[in-house]
């Protein structure tokens, strides 16, 4: 690209807030964000919904993973005002009617994590999966998890935790 | 972050004016490069001219046999769309080699093309970087360059495009079809990235306020046999040391045609017609393949923590064409390189 980036650049006037509507776990919010509020800050500082975690804020980590218009995606790397309109699933919202989404009781009973920081975006990363149906083996599953690091190291588990949602999934 | 405005486009019209109207903006679709870099301070674009819902989100075939991918279809649709698993594997397997299961979800086609490099110093405002800021010099030539280039270098700039989707659209001869203020063009995929010589900081030939508006395959895909095969530091959601596209059109045990492009090596996909030409004819063993290798080598050159990369290029060439006249293909899932 011939645009630089590094280029002398006069003071910008800082933008108003940009109205942005979204469905958050099936409720309709509406909220009025800079334009470079990630969806990560935006469900955390604004809705205060802490489950999603930031933890690289890079897009390397896979922590902030959460369902947008059901595809999985890095909500750090996400701007806030283009989703407007969007469905945005949480790790808050995966369960129905107070019990717990298959995946997390499958993460309990495998013990699929230690430190619990990174599961929340395991477990939107691994609906997301199931979702696109591509994964059946457990290579599969592990390459199409390598978005999601757990730095204890709860691999084995986690793979175990979705072969065990899958198999009742099918 | 950075202060930036932010604003829609309606449609292509309307994004190449928008853009044309500021020389500080740039154009956001997937983000995921982009958002990336301006929280590093890297890119510190005035304005985000959203493209995300512009209507070029369709695959379809052509009138001639090919296939038309909209900029702004996902890597991951793409990867897993029928007609390209069918048809151009090769491209699905690269697509699927690169990145993680989300990025794919969110980058979008056109996007993959203008990723910038992973090269530290590009990121680390910190130091020099000709690319980053041209004229202050280059880190990595005397500095950490395992991951850099070893064809196609200059003397201001070892960077690699780090994209692995490119490397097989190179090898597939695909076309980009690009709008700026004067019109339409196509630019041949061979000469959409650059090498960087004197000017890093110019990462294509795409002209300011162009929009990549479409990816053309032609009807040639190689479905029989090809091979992606990827070298890196980890199993999966690494950039690549190296990687290898390979694809064989093959009469009895006869190569009839070949195509060959290797990432992670240069400052673009790195093919060579000659280096294809130079298998025609020749039967599809080792000793042909070793051939093509050092010929598509010859002029690579190592810096001090990166030379190694060389005889992995030609052992990766040598697999990867053995892989594809074999007709087994690397498994992006089983990563057991056979």
């Amino acid at each position: 690209m011939a645009r630089t980036s590094t280029a002398t650049q006069p003071p910008i006037a800082a933008p108003d807030k940009i109205p942005v509507a979204l469905i958050v776990n099936g409720v309709k919010t509406q909220l009025n964000v800079a334009p470079w509020t990630t969806l990560l800050d935006a469900l955390r500082d604004h809705l205060h919904l802490t489950g999603t975690k930031k933890g690289c804020d890079h897009g390397q980590c896979g922590a902030c993973t959460v369902l947008v218009d059901g595809r999985r995606v890095n909500s750090c790397l996400t701007l806030a005002v283009m989703k407007d309109g969007a469905q945005v699933t949480t790790i808050e919202g995966l369960g129905k009617d107070g019990a717990l989404h298959p995946l997390q009781q499958a993460f309990i009973d495998h013990d699929a994590f230690q430190c619990g920081y990174c599961t929340p975006g395991q477990i939107c990363s691994a609906a997301g999966l199931i979702a696109e149906g591509k994964a059946k083996s457990a290579d599969e599953i592990r390459e199409l998890m390598s978005g999601n690091i757990c730095r204890c190291a709860a691999y084995p588990n986690i793979v175990a935790a979705i072969q065990q949602t899958m198999a009742h999934h099918d | 972050m950075i202060n930036i405005q932010y604003a829609r486009a309606n449609d292509v019209t309307d994004a190449v004016r928008q853009i044309a109207a500021d020389p500080a903006a740039k154009f956001i679709a997937g983000g995921t490069n982009l958002v990336d870099l301006m929280k590093e301070d890297v890119e510190r674009p005035s304005r985000l001219i959203d493209i995300s819902r512009l209507p070029l989100k369709t695959v379809e075939e052509t009138k001639d046999g090919g296939v038309r991918i909209g900029a702004l279809v996902p890597n991951s649709d793409l990867a897993w769309h029928p007609l390209i698993e069918q048809r151009y594997p090769l491209l699905s397997s690269a697509i699927l080699a690169g990145a993680s299961a989300q990025l794919r979800n969110m980058a979008s086609t056109g996007g993959n093309l203008l990723q910038r490099t992973r090269c530290y110093y590009f990121y680390d405002t910190a130091t020099p970087c000709n690319k980053r800021e041209p004229g202050s010099g280059c880190s990595a030539i005397k500095g950490v360059n395992r991951m850099h280039a070893i064809l196609g270098t200059s003397e201001t700039c070892i960077a690699t495009h780090p994209s692995d989707m490119c490397v097989a659209l190179a090898a597939i001869d695909a076309k980009v079809h690009v709008t700026g203020p004067p019109g339409e063009r196509t630019i041949a995929f061979a000469d959409f990235h650059r090498v960087p010589g004197n000017t890093p900081e110019i990462d294509s030939n795409l002209h300011p306020n162009e929009i990549i508006t479409a990816i053309e395959l032609p009807p040639r895909g190689f479905a029989a046999n090809y091979s992606y095969l990827k070298i890196r530091d980890r199993l999966s959601y690494a950039f690549a040391l190296v990687s290898v596209a390979a694809a064989l059109e093959l009469e009895g045990d006869r190569i009839k045609d070949a195509r060959l492009a290797l990432g992670g090596v240069a400052h673009k996909p790195w093919r060579d017609p000659a280096a294809e030409a130079a298998q025609r004819g020749q039967i599809a063993n080792q000793a042909t393949f070793m051939r093509a290798a050092d010929f598509l080598l010859r002029d690579a050159k190592g810096f001090e923590h990166n030379s190694f990369k060389i005889d992995l290029a030609r052992r990766a060439i040598v697999r990867a064409l053995t892989q594809a006249a074999n007709g087994t293909p690397q498994s992006q899932s089983d990563k057991k390189i056979r």
